[in-house]
């Protein structure tokens, strides 16, 4: 999938050619979600030895513009599983109340909840298929950070076409491309994610948002990041990036007023 | 002579406040040929005695498996049970399909319980004909319900419906401490004399009229359930043959009741 | 559409998804600017035995130059009693877009879970196939976009493999690739299983010369040819790779077994 939400839902252009973006022009009123408005950009998460960390800047961009800089893309869902959103906020926001409203169906009954990260996973991802097969996308790609059944670390997608995969490290939009290839140096596979401890995991996720501000041009500085565990979520949503280094900006020649 | 003047529809009160139709549904169950269900901390057996209607006849099918991870056995009229049992199979695969996820047996219990209310509250619909119990395991345990055809649902820990029930009823009752300790085969040999107390006095257990259906929330050394099995013909020989006359009949010391 | 998987003769060239740009604008109007499907590359395989089937697929998924995971099965057993389906005996290949294919597994499972429960007996891969067809006929005009092949044991203990195009429309063969890499794979599959192009040496020239005889190949050697084809494969196609999957139908039920790839 490419790295701009725009881009996500199209047919691909090196197999179809440039996309004719005319024809998302009409006169009337857009029944369905045919294009990204208000855009979050990467989410990233990488599961370690007791669980998942998984990321995602506060940022919610309006094409270039720095439009809302204080949206929160983690949401949890009953002390049980993360999910983090990249793509439209306004569908974010409509998959929020989704939940919200699943998690106090789920907490009738005696027994109280019993969906995990697994199951709300398989769940979201039906929503997302269903809604493509009706030509009414709900134009995300999320990730879900969890445990499953059996108190194993959970992490997997599911975007706008219902497509989902699951992986030791997962990240979308730039994120594919900047972020996944540090998190698989580090965990190239379970077991090796298997062997990381918490801190190891917390450090490459944050070394991740750091790289991915300094080359997304849609993304903040100012983030969330939650730690899930068997025992519980911890999620902090004002995180800054810390110990930025800007120097070489100074090296890179070649583009603006210099010359050389 | 006497008419009773409420008994006509299932909407309508009678002055003493009862429903007749739906009493009357009840004496449905009772004439159905009596199914035991029991639960130990582990495991959830079912074990039904099977009737033919004449001797040319196949007996009857009193266990129905519906899930993976349940089972119920019925007391009354088959058909209704066959209805009903379609639309829980229906609702557990639905279930795995949305969730990926075992369905909850309150849940599902109070699913059908919900429908038989219905039909007690509509001018024009007949309540079910039918007692049941449903046995299973989920994430929370092993668990019995009860279905009775006003709608009623209950979880019990051990139980008996149909025709001379009360004398399984009756043994259940007694031996009630032992269930929650009970191996998996202890259980389905309490089920087995249990039935055997409700058995007319010249009848006795035989492979051809017994039915066993066994689920298990481990398998022995596996991470997966046990799952729901029904056992019938030769299959159950090894516990009727347990429970056969003069086997424990020493042991127990009491009911030395001897046929003739 | 067709570009994707066509073993279309309209498209000449090899047929991997890469080098199948339009070279002109697409002509007419567009219906829709959201488009439902995408490709997420891998390739498949199974053969045919004499009392025993092999359906084979490699484990990545990609979109684009991306891989998304280096595990995701698109080979599964269909229509066990349990979750774990330990005691299927049908078992299903879906490669193209993912989704789709997880779509229609997860009916068609459901279809062969039901038919069990209503009939108290499992479902013949015979019956499963014609039922598989209608599933993906019934969408014909907003296809499920995959090529899926179903495999098994038929009446007669035989091996089966039946391969279907994305609008239902199916064969019963010897052996079948499908996928990113079913140009790459298939016409090794023909050499290799049917003796294609294989003639008895000294047999003379022109219509002298005589084919050389089919015989059944034995288990370990298909085995040998399912991992060779998969190896060539992840050679030249950048869509395949990191893991093969394999599942293997016999009168003792599924085996099923797993050897990496390169994942270059």
């Amino acid at each position: 999938m490419n790295h701009l939400p725009q881009g996500w839902g199209r047919p691909r252009d090196d197999v179809y050619g440039a996309y004719d973006a005319s024809y998302l022009q009409n006169s009337g009123p857009n029944q369905h979600t045919q294009q990204p408005v208000v855009t979050g950009t990467s989410v990233v998460a990488l599961k370690f030895k007791e669980g998942v960390v998984i990321a995602a800047d506060n940022l919610a961009s309006y094409g270039s513009l720095a439009r809302f800089t204080d949206v929160k893309r983690l949401r949890t869902f009953a002390d049980a599983a993360v999910v983090g959103f990249g793509g439209d906020v306004s569908d974010m926001q409509y998959l929020d109340r989704l939940l919200t409203s699943l998690d106090t169906e789920e907490a009738y009954g005696t027994t109280g909840h019993t969906l995990n990260a697994h199951n709300l996973h398989t769940y979201l991802s039906k929503v997302f298929y269903k809604r493509r097969s009706e030509f009414n996308p709900l134009w995300n790609q999320v990730l879900v950070a969890g445990v499953d059944q059996e108190k194993k670390p959970f992490l997997a997608s599911a975007d706008l076409l219902g497509t989902t995969f699951s992986a030791p490290s997962l990240a979308t939009g730039f994120g594919a491309h900047l972020a996944q290839p540090i998190l698989r140096t580090l965990a190239p596979d379970e077991e090796a994610a298997a062997g990381l401890s918490k801190e190891q995991a917390v450090e490459a996720i944050k070394e991740c948002m750091k790289v991915l501000f300094y080359r997304d041009a849609r993304s903040m500085d100012k983030y969330s990041i939650a730690v899930v565990t068997k025992d519980g979520i911890d999620l902090r949503e004002n995180e800054k990036l810390e110990a930025q280094s800007w120097a070489f900006a100074e090296k890179i020649r070649g583009y603006g007023t210099q010359v050389n | 002579m006497f008419r009773n003047n409420y008994d006509n529809d299932s909407v309508t009160f009678s002055p003493q406040g009862r429903i007749f139709q739906v009493e009357y549904a009840s004496e449905a169950v009772k004439q159905g040929s009596v199914v035991v269900g029991l639960v130990s901390k582990t495991h959830a057996v079912l074990v039904a005695l099977k009737r033919n209607a004449e001797e040319l006849s196949s007996y009857q099918k009193k266990i129905i498996a519906i899930d993976e991870h349940l089972g119920l056995s019925l007391a009354g009229l088959a058909s209704d049970a066959r209805v009903l049992s379609n639309f829980m199979k229906q609702q557990s695969l639905s279930s795995r399909l949305t969730y990926g996820r075992a369905i909850p047996l309150e849940r599902l219990v109070s699913a059908i319980g919900d429908r038989a209310q219905t039909n007690t509250q509509h001018y024009g619909k007949r309540p079910y004909g039918v007692g049941l119990l449903v046995a299973g395991v989920d994430e929370t345990g092993p668990h019995l319900f009860e279905f009775q055809p006003s709608g009623m649902t209950q979880e019990m820990s051990a139980c008996a419906i149909g025709a001379r029930s009360q004398m399984a009823r009756t043994y259940l009752e007694r031996n009630l401490e032992k269930f929650a300790d009970s191996s998996r085969e202890e259980l389905i040999t309490h089920g087995l004399k249990a039935l055997k107390e409700s058995l007319a006095q010249d009848k006795e257990l035989t492979v051809e009229n017994c039915s066993v259906g066994v689920v298990g929330v481990r398998a022995e050394g596996k991470a997966v359930i046990e799952a729901f099995k029904l056992f019938d013909g030769q299959d159950v020989k090894q516990w009727v043959d347990l429970v056969a006359d003069g086997t424990e009949e020493v042991a127990e010391g009491e009911n030395m009741e001897v046929d003739a | 559409m067709a570009a994707m998987f066509s073993q279309n003769p309209l498209m000449n060239g090899p047929n991997y998804s890469f080098n199948q740009t339009p070279t002109a604008a697409a002509a007419g109007n567009k219906e829709h600017a959201f488009y439902p499907y995408t490709d997420n590359g891998g390739s498949t395989l199974a053969i045919a035995g004499e009392d025993f089937t092999i359906i084979a697929g490699d484990t990545r998924s990609t979109s684009g130059y991306n891989i998304n995971t280096r595990y995701q099965p698109k080979v599964f057993k269909i229509g066990g009693t349990t979750s774990s389906q330990d005691d299927a005996n049908i078992i299903l290949s879906v490669v193209g877009f993912a989704a789709d294919g997880e779509a229609l597994k997860e009916r068609l499972d459901a279809i062969v879970k039901m038919y069990r429960y209503q009939h108290g007996k499992p479902m013949s891969v015979k019956a499963c196939a014609q039922r598989l067809s209608t599933i993906l006929y019934g969408k014909r005009f907003f296809p499920y976009y995959v090529h899926a092949i179903l495999g098994g044991l038929d009446e007669e203990g035989k091996g089966a493999v039946y391969s279907y195009d994305p609008v239902g429309s199916y064969e019963r063969e010897q052996c079948r690739a499908g996928g990113a890499a079913a140009s790459l794979i298939m016409p090794f599959l023909d050499n290799q299983v049917n003796f294609k192009n294989q003639y008895m040496p000294g047999s003379g020239v022109g219509h002298d010369l005589q084919e050389r005889e089919r015989k059944p190949l034995p288990l370990v050697e298909v085995e040998a040819l399912v991992k060779d084809a998969f190896d060539s494969a992840v050679e030249r196609h950048i869509e395949v790779g990191d893991g093969l999957l394999m599942m293997m139908a016999t009168k003792n039920g599924i085996e099923e077994k797993y050897i990496p790839l390169k994942r270059d």
